[in-house]
């Protein structure tokens, strides 16, 4: 089966600066893909050559099989909601969906038809009428996605689509937008810099780090066995262990990453266990309570379920944890 | 705390309206003088007053010839500009290339220069080439300070314009052109307006550079310089500079209607 | 949506030649912005800069003294003209005009900008714009005219010193030296009057954005701090204001430097730099002096500008 974006040894230099190195990549048909990273770390030039607003300096993009090079974003069948929604401030919201329509000359009755549908599925039906100035940042937002949509294209690009809104719309518009991807059944690649949204909402995620791919995987893949110190460390808030303290633990020099839900925290002496330290920092986070502890200088992160008598800053605790709980990653570098 | 708006000390405020009292009331004797029965003599109080002149200059052949010119001069000139200035707005805006800063400079240079540097160059190099002055010398001249106005507006629109805007055209299937008529221009319009009555305001007023780039062709300035050096027909000049004054005063009052909520658009302009 | 057949991932090309003159411009945006720049560069370039540098050029040229004619020989005989007493005169006379109606426009200036910028809101706001903008947009002779008007010795000014009975006060100060003349408009103070009224809305505008981009909280702050409001205004409100002030300066001063026509019609007869060379390119048609002299203004402003600009003054332009 083809893929329905693939990128092989993509790179794209400004002057010195190498914003994506050799990057391959290759995205399903109908799926659900995230591209996660720092800013500067190259998933936005990802995106941005995928809809040909750039060019790459060497390597190969093709959509669904077809080589897209030389190809303008205006004959690609692939549409994008921007990061600013870029509304079309002079139009009305129904004008706005319409646009890509007017453009291929479709008649008015059939534009007005289609443009009411998408705005429909994005619930904002008879909303057709007002300017773009006139919503809140959720509507435009919503406007900005039937815009892309209504042409059904082959593929669906999103920067960052929920950067700009709050944290109660930004959990609501997750699950709106997994549903509509579902009902669509459109291959969809968003960008964004919060782990937690491309857990949540993606099948695939690709971790980007400066200019190059870390990891590809499923969340789950993501989460529990990253590649390499920076997925780790960037993906959730994982304690990674280095060379020397994995030695002392397991008797290999590799570097690991161990997740705060993975330890167990016990009062001093109630484990045989050799590993003792002491809690420097407790917070309290509703579910569950986040130590720091400090283990003969190697600081851990731990969360325990907040219902749990958990000791007080300053004490002694003994920790334990599954061997295979502790994930090994690369070796010394 | 202080509040947020506090009242203004009285030595301010009597300096401010002193200020724009300086600014207007010269002006509103010009429309006072219009009226004046006085022929000969700038007399303080009128000794009457009467509509007679707007009669009278309504007849005069030579008001009406320099009045035709100076509208055709302006109106090419504003012409010109425009699409010289919204192009070369639109490239400074859009991108970053080497030379941009030294563009923005060349644009600026015919008014930051005093005029009479602009009108002497000129005229000094028709004389090398030969060309004879006509009305399209006067262009020459008059096109080149219209340009930054022109530009003016239209860089500071294009500032406001999000560049993701254009790249949104392009992904939902607009070419070039097809961007540029459906959401550049769309976006620009009244902005371009506003430039457009600016430079056309500034070319009709223009009398600097057209000393030297005119031949034997009158435009209204340059009638009205004759007249302020060798006064002849005093109540008729009264009458021509109030009716300059609200011809020039209704594109101000428009492109202030048009820009209000924006950026000064008519500031930062020089002659 | 269902009208729409189901496409391919690459859409075909449509509007023949337009379409491939876009895809081009795609490709090679530089070509675009170069087409874009073109036109307005050509203009600027040949006609502007063109005739700017032939000015420049003819400036190192000189007039001979018997046969009147010009030696088209490059020498810095008619520069070395310009440092004759006369000419040296001109340009003293010019620059210290320029000089005393920055300073006066300034403080004039001041108060209205400040106002507009602080205290006018709502529809006051509107009147203060149009206050600034009418007189700066009204045409220039129709500015000296009505000053012509107000100067004229049966006019305005006169007529009101003698219902207030201060006709003396005009008398003494026209009796001055230099400042003094005859009549109000043909004394230096005349001339300085319509250089101040026409020049001034110019320093208004920069001045006006200067201060209107000072954070409120920032006066706030500083009466927080314990500064009493003259404090405020001369340690905080001044220096802010300052760039705003220079760049006005740069316009009236270079309008002052370049002007010709308000000197010969409210003024005595002593030459401007503006009138030197219009009286040499025009009847004496000595165009090598005339040049010279307009390299004058040209320097004195390059140096005002450098100068500005390294006080931040373009940031309030």
């Amino acid at each position: 089966m083809t893929s329905a974006v693939s990128l092989q040894k993509v790179s794209r230099h400004f002057g010195l600066v190498r914003a994506m190195d050799e990057v391959d990549l290759d995205v399903a048909p109908g799926e659900f893909f995230a591209m996660l990273g720092p800013s500067g770390s190259g998933k936005t030039t990802c995106l941005r050559l995928i809809a040909g607003f750039e060019q790459p300096t060497s390597g190969r993009i093709q959509i669904f099989g077809d080589a897209v090079e030389g190809i303008p974003p205006y004959r690609r069948n692939v549409n994008t909601v921007f990061q600013d929604y870029a509304l079309f401030p002079h139009m009305n919201v129904r004008d706005n969906v319409a646009f890509s329509l007017m453009l291929k000359k479709l008649p008015k009755v059939l534009r007005i038809k289609a443009a009411e549908e998408a705005l429909e599925l994005v619930r904002l039906g008879g909303y057709g009428d007002r300017r773009p100035g006139q919503l809140s940042g959720g509507q435009r937002q919503r406007v900005a996605l039937a815009r892309a949509i209504v042409n059904k294209p082959k593929v669906l690009l999103l920067d960052e689509p929920l950067g700009a809104l709050d944290l109660k719309l930004r959990e609501s518009m997750q699950e709106e937008l997994k549903a509509l991807q579902k009902t669509l059944g459109i291959t969809f690649i968003f960008v964004t810099h919060d782990q937690g949204e491309a857990l949540s909402m993606a099948d695939r995620v690709a971790v980007f780090n400066e200019g190059r791919v870390q990891q590809i995987g499923t969340p789950e893949e993501i989460y529990k066995r990253p590649q390499s110190r920076f997925v780790a460390d960037f993906v959730g808030s994982s304690n990674v262990l280095d060379p020397e303290f994995v030695y002392w633990i397991v008797g290999e020099k590799r570097w690991a990453s161990l997740r705060p839900e993975a330890i167990h925290v016990m009062a001093a002496g109630q484990s045989a266990s050799r590993m003792t330290g002491t809690i420097i920092s407790k917070s309290y986070l509703g579910p569950v309570i986040r130590l720091m502890i400090d283990l003969n200088g190697t600081k851990l992160h731990a969360s325990v379920p907040s219902n749990d008598a958990v000791p007080a800053e300053g004490e002694k605790v003994t920790l334990g944890f599954a061997k295979d709980a502790l994930h090994l990653m690369e070796a010394t570098s | 705390m202080r509040s947020s708006e506090p009242r203004a000390p009285l030595g301010l405020a009597f300096a401010a309206t002193a200020g724009l009292l300086f600014m207007l009331l010269p002006l509103a004797l010009i429309f006072l003088y219009a009226f004046s029965t006085e022929e000969r003599t700038y007399q303080w109080p009128p000794p009457g007053l009467t509509l007679k002149w707007f009669a009278v200059t309504w007849g005069r052949v030579d008001v009406w010839q320099a009045l035709t010119l100076s509208v055709q001069v302006a109106s090419i000139s504003t012409l010109l500009a425009l699409i010289l200035g919204t192009l070369c707005a639109a490239a400074v805006s859009g991108t970053k290339f080497f030379g941009r800063e030294t563009i923005s400079l060349l644009v600026i240079l015919p008014i930051a220069l005093p005029g009479i540097i602009t009108g002497i160059s000129l005229r000094s190099a028709f004389n090398l080439m030969e060309i004879p002055f006509s009305f399209w010398t006067i262009i020459l001249g008059h096109a080149t300070f219209c340009i930054v106005v022109v530009y003016n507006n239209a860089v500071a629109r294009f500032r406001r314009l999000h560049g993701s805007m254009v790249e949104a055209a392009m992904d939902l299937g607009a070419n070039s052109f097809q961007t540029f008529r459906h959401v550049i221009l769309p976006n620009l319009g009244t902005a371009l307006l506003a430039g457009g009555m600016l430079a056309f305001a500034l070319s009709f007023d223009e009398v600097i550079v057209t000393t030297f780039t005119a031949g034997q062709q009158q435009t209204l300035p340059i009638w009205m310089l004759e007249e302020l050096v060798r006064p002849r027909q005093r109540p008729v000049t009264n009458v021509v500079a109030m009716v300059v004054v609200v011809v020039t005063f209704l594109p101000i009052l428009a492109a202030f209607y048009l820009s209000r909520g924006g950026e000064q658009t008519v500031s930062g302009m020089g002659k | 949506m269902t009208a729409l057949a189901e496409a391919g991932a690459i859409l075909p090309s449509r509007g023949g030649i337009v379409g491939a003159l876009s895809d081009l411009f795609w490709r090679r945006p530089k070509l675009l912005v170069f087409l874009m720049v073109l036109p307005a560069l050509l203009w600027l370039g040949i006609v502007y800069v063109g005739s700017l540098f032939a000015l420049l050029l003819q400036s190192f040229f000189y007039i001979d003294d018997f046969s009147g004619l010009i030696v088209h020989e490059f020498s810095l005989r008619t520069y070395a003209e310009l440092f004759r007493a006369q000419n040296l005169d001109i340009i003293i006379r010019t620059v210290s005009m320029a000089a005393v109606v920055t300073v006066a426009s300034a403080i004039v200036a001041f108060p209205v900008a400040y106002w507009a910028a602080r205290y006018a809101r709502g529809p006051w706001k509107a009147v203060f714009y149009l206050g600034i903008m009418l007189p700066l947009w009204a045409s220039y002779l129709v500015k000296v005219y009505a000053w012509k008007l107000i100067l004229a010795k049966e006019g305005i000014l006169n007529w009101l010193f003698e219902q207030l009975h201060i006709t003396f006060l005009l008398d003494w100060w026209l009796s001055l030296p230099l400042i003094g003349g005859n009549s109000l408009s043909i004394s230096y103070t005349g001339t300085f009057l319509v250089f101040l009224y026409v020049w001034m809305p110019y320093m208004i505008l920069p001045i006006q954005a200067a201060i209107e981009r000072v954070p409120t909280n920032l006066l706030d702050a500083s009466a927080d701090l314990g500064a009493t409001p003259r404090q405020t205004f001369w340690k905080v409100i001044f220096p802010l204001a300052l760039p705003g002030i220079i760049a006005g300066s740069i316009f009236t001063f270079s309008l002052t430097l370049g002007d010709y026509i308000i000197p010969q019609i409210v003024g005595n007869s002593q030459f401007f730099i503006g009138q030197a060379v219009y009286s040499h390119q025009g009847t004496a048609g000595n165009i090598p002096l005339a040049a010279a002299f307009t390299v004058v203004p040209i320097v004195i402003m390059v140096l005002y500008l450098w100068g500005a600009k390294r006080a931040g003054a373009f940031d309030a332009l």
